[in-house]
């Protein structure tokens, strides 16, 4: 991995907070009265049903969609800085299979000034080598990214958006699509990526039983807002969790037994 | 231009005595050098809905421009284009589902309008050169146009290219890397739209969109990467134009649909590619 920046040492002090966030997309509304407090070094999970709010809360950390409320973002020193590093892990790519993308070209256009329709340069070529490096994925380099597999596209963009190490990591639903061994690797990866640099990090997820193995904190999220919030042991016990899961796998039975 | 002039009729062909074609050759060269790079990224944003219903939308901007007393209702279509492409990159933007849907009424909306306005008092006939186009009355003021088009189109690539191929990759992820991603959205549909709008009169409405797509979705079935992508496109679309501007001179065609069938047969070599791959 090509630094950056100084890793830092976890503080605990950095933050990201949001104040009562409502979210409204033309006449439906979205989120209704977030409170939220991540702490850096922190590893949330985001969980709950399809359409409760989760994509769209971290696109309200992005500042994707527009708001209401206050969101802020903290460093140690209590100073407030604008625009932290963020690094996004998304569910896919908006391309279909044959496009002429390679991961080169990806890693280029995010990292380099020089427009990627000059060409090249080879810093660039070698900088991207030891980031893929870092996520087994040093022979990717030069692969279309529909010739990649489900895993080894997100190991790449998970590659990506720890370039260069964020403060705060966002990843939406990074592993779905993916086979067991796919997921094991990329859990195992991020874990180690933890390890090293001192950032928060929010995952959007549906699979509560893994999640609950890796995750300090554990927001459940239904219905556009905050049902339960704490640690794994915690939230897992919450009937109300259980009772919202159930309904979903029998709707989901319901649906594909029609 | 005098260089231009200069240097073709060195070429030992019968079309160099003509001043008109030799402004046709020019501003083919450099019409099908701006369609290569900008519809390569057209396609990788999907948006060749978009561009097509900005061309065919351009009736209406004409209509408009007669009615109010233009003789050359150019400017009236470019702002009334860009008026368009803000208003349907705002569709986008709102409503992710159905924007299409929103498009394609528009575009049909748009189109008729542009008739009924237009035919009134049986006199569409004098419109039809937006229709098929005419690259052979392009003047030496036209010409600068588009180089003074080009070099915007060059700037904002070398600028914004990047930003852009990350927009069209995944809007969270451009976001999450410091890109103003709506309005990098609405200021590259403009300027297709002015681009689109720009070149009907020489290319035609009728065929201008397959212009600007068939090129790179030629290139796509050979490309490897993005570099290579661009400039097979670009490549395509020079040849294609040249060749369709020699044999609509030769045939005495519409010069817009010649090069398309050209670009067409492109893309048909291309597909013998995509196996292989």
């Amino acid at each position: 991995m090509t630094e950056i920046r100084e890793p830092k040492k976890a503080c605990g002090n950095c933050c990201t907070k949001l104040e009562h966030i409502n979210v409204t997309l033309g006449v439906d509304s979205i989120l209704e009265d977030i409170n939220l407090h991540v702490h850096c070094g922190e590893f949330t999970a985001l969980i709950g049903p399809n359409g409760a709010g989760k994509s769209t809360l971290l696109k309200v950390i992005l500042g994707e969609v527009p708001y209401s409320g206050k969101l802020y973002f903290m460093d140690s020193l209590k100073n407030r800085p604008d625009s932290p590093i963020i690094g996004y892990v998304p569910q896919k790519l908006d391309f279909d299979r044959s496009s002429p993308v390679s991961i080169l070209d990806i890693f280029a256009s995010a990292l380099s000034l020089r427009p990627v329709w000059t060409g090249y340069q080879k810093s660039i070529k070698e900088q991207a080598k030891a980031i893929l490096s870092a996520v087994e994925g040093e022979h990717l380099l030069y692969r279309k990214v529909g010739h990649l597999s489900g895993g080894e596209l997100q190991r790449v963009l998970l590659a990506l958006a720890l370039s260069p190490p964020p403060d705060l990591l966002l990843l939406d639903e990074p592993v779905s699509g993916m086979d067991v061994t796919g997921i094991e690797l990329f859990y195992k990866l991020l874990h180690n990526f933890r390890k090293k640099y001192d950032m928060s990090t929010i995952l959007v997820s549906h699979n509560i039983a893994k999640v609950s193995q890796y995750v300090d904190r554990i927001i459940f999220l239904n219905n556009r807002r905050v049902i339960c919030d704490g640690p794994p042991e915690k939230v897992l016990t919450n009937s109300k969790l259980w009772e919202t899961f159930k309904i979903d796998i029998s709707q989901k039975t319901a649906i594909s037994e029609e | 231009m005098e260089l231009w002039y200069w240097f073709l009729e060195l070429l030992p062909f019968s079309w160099v005595e003509f001043d008109f074609m030799k402004n046709a050759l020019l501003s083919v060269i450099l019409v099908s050098f701006l369609f290569g790079h900008l519809g390569a990224m057209v396609i990788n944003r999907q948006m060749a809905f978009f561009s097509d219903a900005i061309g065919h939308a351009a009736l209406t901007g004409i209509a408009i421009g007669v009615l109010l007393g233009f003789s050359e209702p150019l400017w009236v279509m470019i702002i009334f284009a860009i008026i368009l492409s803000f208003g349907i990159s705002y569709l986008r933007r709102i409503s992710l589902a159905s924007a299409d849907t929103i498009i394609g009424l528009f575009m049909s909306f748009a189109l008729a309008l542009g008739v009924v306005l237009l035919s009134r008092g049986g006199n569409f006939n004098k419109y039809s050169k937006y229709l098929i186009g005419d690259i052979l009355s392009i003047t030496s003021q036209e010409i600068g146009w588009i180089i003074l088009v080009i070099l915007l189109v060059i700037l904002f690539w070398i600028f914004h290219f990047n930003k852009l191929f990350l927009l069209s990759l995944n809007p969270s992820v451009a976001k999450s890397r410091k890109v103003n991603i709506w309005s990098l959205d609405f200021i590259f549909s403009a300027l297709v739209a002015v681009v689109v709008t720009m070149s009907i009169q020489w290319i035609g409405l009728l065929v201008i969109n397959s212009l600007l797509i068939l090129p790179p979705s030629a290139a796509r079935n050979i490309a490897k990467n993005t570099f290579q992508y661009i400039w097979i496109s670009v490549i395509i679309s020079l040849i294609s134009g040249i060749t369709g501007l020699m044999t609509s001179f030769y045939m005495g065609t519409a010069t817009g649909a010649t090069i398309v069938l050209f670009a067409m047969a492109f893309f048909l070599v291309s597909l013998t590619f995509k196996s292989k791959v």
